[in-house]
């Protein structure tokens, strides 16, 4: 039972830190809880629906199903990730560290409020449908009480869940001035990872070149078996021994969502300063 | 798409490919059994890329995993999958089942 905890808690862990963060970035956007609750959900669903499929999948795109579904969940991430920082350097004018004004943007439509579902509900479906196999492969093949076993799933999640609620109030912690400006560096960081992720997917599947298989090895240092190089993989990419592609996709990824961060910033400083 | 991605990239970075990299790859055979992976000590070439598959022998599904290689794959009960791997440089590389990680092996690269 323990095992089977501590397995879905690791699985459960980044959905979990990625929807806190979501939810601290968009703090004072009414409707935000729905939206972000319906990802959650759909998520769900959908790995349920995946779990089913697992082995149509893997046999899908000559064998490669599995690698393209996960990489093009994690783009899809990585997109609504970018999307949604752009949008808030845009706007950062008009919030001038007061989380109420922006409230205001949003009601009024304004925010891309659907791309948060989409980060939460691709969060949660690249682990998840693992997730589901997994808690549903042990109870049909342990010996042990079936009941058992999915109490240890439902600790796990709990558990997982909890990192994340910790991560969320730790934020909430953060004067709402300053929040934004933090919450825009995670997300940034996060939609890199990702993508370094996604990268390495196609690698696996034979589509993108590795360009070398371990650039740098801190391994003796972390490793990502660890739960602190399990979470600092999550919030920023962290990787012992990197493949030379993933460094790509994280510099592109960072290069791709930050330039225009920082294109659309520029004008509200020299306004901030007029003021 | 993939292919104009592929191409894309394969053009940027071409120079930095090695020559190994364009032969047909090598096939190794992993086979993950209840408690070990046979074998649990795979020897396979540096410097190339060789396909690796993984068949699954137990009852229910498995996740194929390595951090070091940067692979994840499920394989439902029963099933065989393949992945690229490499081209390594010479080391050890562990690998396990993610759905049981106490079974684990490494992957030597000579």
């Amino acid at each position: 039972m323990l095992a089977v905890a501590i397995i879905v808690f690791r699985e459960t862990l980044e959905a979990a830190l990625i929807v806190s963060i979501v939810l601290a970035a968009s703090l004072g956007a009414p409707g935000r809880g729905r939206w972000i609750a319906g990802g959650v959900a759909a998520g769900a669903i959908g790995s349920g629906i995946v779990a089913l499929f697992a082995a149509g999948i893997a046999q899908a795109f000559a064998g490669n199903g599995q690698e393209l579904l996960n990489a093009t969940i994690l783009c899809l991430a990585v997109c609504m990730l970018g999307w949604h920082n752009v949008w808030m350097a845009h706007h950062a004018k008009e919030m001038a560290g007061d989380a109420r004004a922006l409230g205001r943007q949003v009601a009024a439509g304004a925010r891309p409020l659907a791309a948060l579902a989409v980060i939460t509900g691709a969060a949660v479906l690249r682990e998840g449908s693992e997730t589901v196999l997994f808690v549903f492969g042990v109870i049909a093949s342990s010996n042990d009480a079936p009941l058992l076993m999915f109490a240890g799933g439902v600790l796990g999640l709990l558990a997982g869940v909890a990192v994340g609620a910790a991560l969320y109030f730790g934020l909430l912690r953060i004067p709402v001035q300053r929040l934004f400006a933090v919450t825009s560096g995670m997300v940034l960081l996060l939609a890199a990872g990702l993508a370094s992720q996604a990268a390495a997917f196609l690698v696996q599947a034979n589509i993108l070149p590795p360009l070398g298989n371990e650039i740098w090895d801190t391994s003796f240092m972390l490793t990502e078996n660890s739960i602190p190089g399990r979470v600092l993989h999550t919030l920023i990419g962290y990787v012992a021994r990197p493949e030379g592609i993933q460094l790509v996709a994280f510099v592109a990824t960072l290069l791709a969502i930050g330039i225009p961060m920082r294109l659309i910033a520029r004008p509200n400083r020299v306004a901030a300063v007029a003021e | 798409m993939r292919f104009l991605l592929a191409s894309l990239f394969a053009l940027l970075l071409a120079p930095l490919v090695p020559a190994a990299y364009a032969a047909d790859p090598q096939v190794f055979t992993l086979t993950l059994h209840e408690t070990q992976f046979e074998p649990a000590e795979l020897t396979v070439p540096a410097n190339q890329k060789i396909e690796l598959q993984v068949v699954n022998q137990t009852k229910g599904p498995v996740e194929f995993e390595s951090h070091d290689l940067h692979r994840e794959k499920v394989v439902t009960a029963g099933r065989r999958v393949s992945l690229s791997i490499g081209p390594l440089n010479p080391g050890s590389y562990e690998f396990f089942n993610d759905f049981n990680p106490k079974v684990r092996g490494h992957l030597i690269a000579r």
